[in-house]
């Protein structure tokens, strides 16, 4: 057993860590730091300087304009950017819809979409869950009826993360009736432009604006925008969330959240003392630690196992399950430590002296509350029990 | 034995469920909870008229309640209805200004609205730890310090302020007019503020506070106690009202077992949580106030924290919405542990008791 890093991989991280130092913007890091919302222009920032390196794409295979990283090098990438404060990538295209036109796309959608998604010419957003099928998504409503080179689409998704700012979606939809309702589903691109389709944003329950419903009426979408064989789209589907869920423990998040609330109880002061030296909250900060170390490695033993195998198997739903109540928890003691200055609404910008906490702690009870939703979203953890209990018990 | 609620508090606490879920729906409380000034000044004149705060105080001093089951029975009401007006703070300035000997009418009327400034950013709960300092020069005192996150702090006409002097900790009334406060809605709806003091001119009410701020304190613990009972119970029939309703793979989600015991858990919680505000609610004045208190608030904090997220968790994204109510007793739920001590402190209080 050996639970370091090859040499190469050390090289890898070490240059991760000086391009990151040289080319990450502070103004962007800040946001990051602080929580505060990351504009459009932000994120594309970020992307083309990524693309710039070739690194915007690293788990693409390199006859697509990738890298080809495996599982290893994309958890040093991505823990590495996360210990920077570099913002995510917007996973919609580049992890999401890429590695489905790769496997399931014509050769004429994969020379048409892939350098767009590379080159930010498009912002692809996900059409998934509908009002009436969330954890039952094979329950999926959204009608595409063929007529003559169209389909005609009629219907309802939700949670259509930054839908504001995308120009075309990915979805889901009912091509049959007929048999098992995974059996009808296919899975088609389309322009957001296309007259028939209204996006609506939803606020959530901190008070921010991330997630949108997309209304479709009679939507005329080419039929060439089929990706695969029509009422197979439940393949595709398991294939993304599949891809979905690599990175779903988001140990890199964890890490740096965690340095944050040592930090935070360090300046915090309660019964004379910082409150790191309160042994209630000492304990329950050690305990967090003690989870996330043994998360690291589980994370670890897993990237091992799929390196090796080729594909993540059922048992990231364990990361997903572990990993997000880890984050939840350290959320929920980054809010504790703040007492009552974690009072205030998000939007209320105390300043100068009237500032409660050092503006990059002001988020805490915000985050902490937004955050409910790691659990929910992409397969809520009650999902992910049933698909290990399938596993385990068949 | 009997817990069965007296005629009058039954009363009490029919009049004041029926006006908030006639006049204080859900909607009109996430209007105003979140737009300054927070609350909302018509209903706050009509709560009034309805009596809730006479029965903040006994007889005695005017009022029409003032025991440990009138306080519950209001509080319970106005988490139910998740109501943002800031009666809390007119609670502690109650108990304060009897203690103090002072008039309560302008109060009980609510003609006059108190805040009262305790904590202090490197100080939020315990009163050992306070620093604001008061100066008497020439038969006049003067105030200075700063008091953070004051309830109803940028309603208030005036403000009730915990100061240490050369002698002890004392307890000073400041014109709302004489501070510098700057007001802020809070993450839950309702309001507070910073409260600046800059040689305020105050009034000393006492000398040696200290036991009339516990008291008022232990008087706020109940309330928020029974206030997040109330708000457990309607989040708790939401879920349920959704577990029952919400179909996916072709039935009800609360036919399946794994959720339906998760729904107990909280059931048997939220009936602790009754239980232990009982028991706080029937020791006030007694020896045991305090203790009692803190007990109630620590079990709170953790009860109020596992409806909250289990709430949110058992009816997914839409629990997340701002639009569904849900959200919003969630937030309430846990921000009630963020006040007048958390579930620690009063761990930490009772762990003392014990030794």
């Amino acid at each position: 057993m050996d639970l370091s890093y090859s040499p190469e991989e050390q090289a890898f991280q070490e240059e991760v860590r000086s391009f990151l130092a040289a080319e990450l913007p502070a103004e962007i890091t800040q946001k990051v730091r602080a929580h505060t919302e990351l504009t459009k222009d932000d994120m594309e920032r970020w992307h083309a300087i990524l693309n710039g390196k070739g690194w915007l794409a690293g788990p693409w295979p390199k006859a697509f304009g990738g890298q080809g990283w495996g599982p290893v090098e994309q958890h040093i990438f991505e823990e590495e950017c996360c210990r920077a404060h570099a913002p995510r990538i917007v996973p919609f295209g580049l992890k999401m819809l890429a590695p489905v036109l790769m496997k399931f796309g014509s050769e004429a959608q994969q020379a048409e979409y892939l350098p767009r998604i590379l080159d930010g010419r498009d912002w692809w957003c996900q059409g998934y869950s509908e009002p009436g099928a969330g954890s039952d998504l094979a329950s999926l409503k959204t009608r595409a009826v063929r007529d003559g080179e169209d389909y005609v689409v009629n219907g309802q998704k939700t949670w259509t993360t930054l839908g504001q700012h995308a120009n075309r979606i990915f979805c889901l939809v009912r091509t049959s009736t007929e048999g098992k309702p995974q059996e009808g589903i296919s899975f088609l691109l389309v322009d957001l432009d296309t007259p028939g389709i209204e996006m609506r944003p939803i606020r959530l329950i901190e008070g921010g604006y991330e997630v949108n419903e997309v209304f479709f009426t009679d939507v005329r979408v080419p039929a060439e925008n089929l990706v695969g064989e029509e009422n197979m789209g439940w393949t595709v589907a398991k294939y993304l969330l599949l891809h979905e869920r690599t990175n779903i423990a988001g140990v890199g998040f964890s890490i740096e959240a965690l340095d944050q609330v040592k930090t935070l109880a360090r300046q915090m002061i309660r019964g004379g003392k910082p409150l790191i030296q309160n042994p209630l909250f000492a304990a329950k900060l050690a305990e967090i630690e003690i989870d996330l170390e043994a998360m690291k490695l589980t994370n670890l033993r897993m990237l091992a196992n799929a390196q090796k195998h080729g594909s993540p198997g059922p048992e990231t739903s364990m990361l997903k399950i572990k990993g997000t109540v880890i984050r939840q928890a350290i959320n929920d003691l980054a809010r504790r430590a703040l007492g009552p200055a974690a009072a205030p609404f998000p939007s209320e910008a105390l300043e100068g002296n009237a500032a409660l906490v050092p503006d990059e702690h002001a988020h805490h009870a915000a985050s902490y509350f937004n955050n409910r939703k790691i659990s929910i979203y992409g397969g809520s953890n009650e999902i992910q029990k049933n698909i290990l209990a399938k596993g385990m018990f068949s | 034995m009997d817990f069965e609620p007296t005629e009058d508090r039954r009363m009490l606490a029919e009049t004041l469920r029926r006006y908030l879920a006639e006049q204080y729906e859900i909607e009109h409380r996430t209007t105003v909870a979140y737009d300054a000034p927070w609350y909302d000044p018509e209903k706050w004149d009509e709560l009034a008229e309805l009596g809730v705060l006479y029965a903040l105080a006994p007889e005695d001093h005017g009022g029409f309640g003032g025991s440990g089951f009138d306080i519950a029975t209001v509080f319970e009401e106005l988490g139910r209805a998740l109501c943002p007006e800031p009666i809390l703070p007119q609670l502690l300035a109650v108990r304060l200004l009897m203690a103090a000997g002072q008039e309560l009418e302008p109060l009980l009327s609510g003609a006059s609205r108190f805040a009262v400034g305790i904590g202090e950013t490197d100080a939020p709960y315990a009163l050992e730890e306070i620093t604001a300092e008061a100066i008497e020069e020439n038969g006049t005192w003067q105030i200075s310090g700063r008091k953070s996150v004051v309830y109803g702090a940028g309603a208030a006409d005036t403000l009730l302020i915990a100061a240490r002097h050369s002698k002890g900790l004392g307890l000073f009334s400041v014109a709302a007019e004489d501070a510098e406060i700057t007001p802020y809605g809070m993450i839950d709806g309702g309001c507070a503020g910073e409260v600046f003091l800059d040689q305020a001119p105050g009034i000393l009410l006492f000398d040696e506070a200290d036991a009339a701020l516990q008291d008022a304190l232990d008087w706020g613990a109940l309330a928020l106690s029974a206030e997040a009972v109330g708000a457990m119970d309607a989040a708790a029939e939401m879920l349920l009202d959704y577990l029952k309703t919400r179909q996916q793979f072709g039935r009800p989600i609360g036919t399946f077992q794994a959720l339906q015991h998760r729904a107990v858990e909280l059931k048997v919680e939220i009936e602790q949580a009754r239980s232990i505000t009982i028991h706080a609610a029937a020791s006030m004045g007694t020896p045991d106030q305090s203790r009692a208190c803190s007990m109630a608030k620590n079990l709170i904090g953790r009860a109020a924290k596992l409806v909250a997220e289990e709430t949110i968790q058992m009816q997914g994204g839409i629990a997340m919405t701002w639009e569904y109510p849900a959200s919003h007793y969630a937030k309430r739920l846990i921000m009630i542990d963020h006040q007048l001590g958390d579930t620690e402190f009063h761990l930490e209080r009772v762990m003392v008791a014990l030794a």
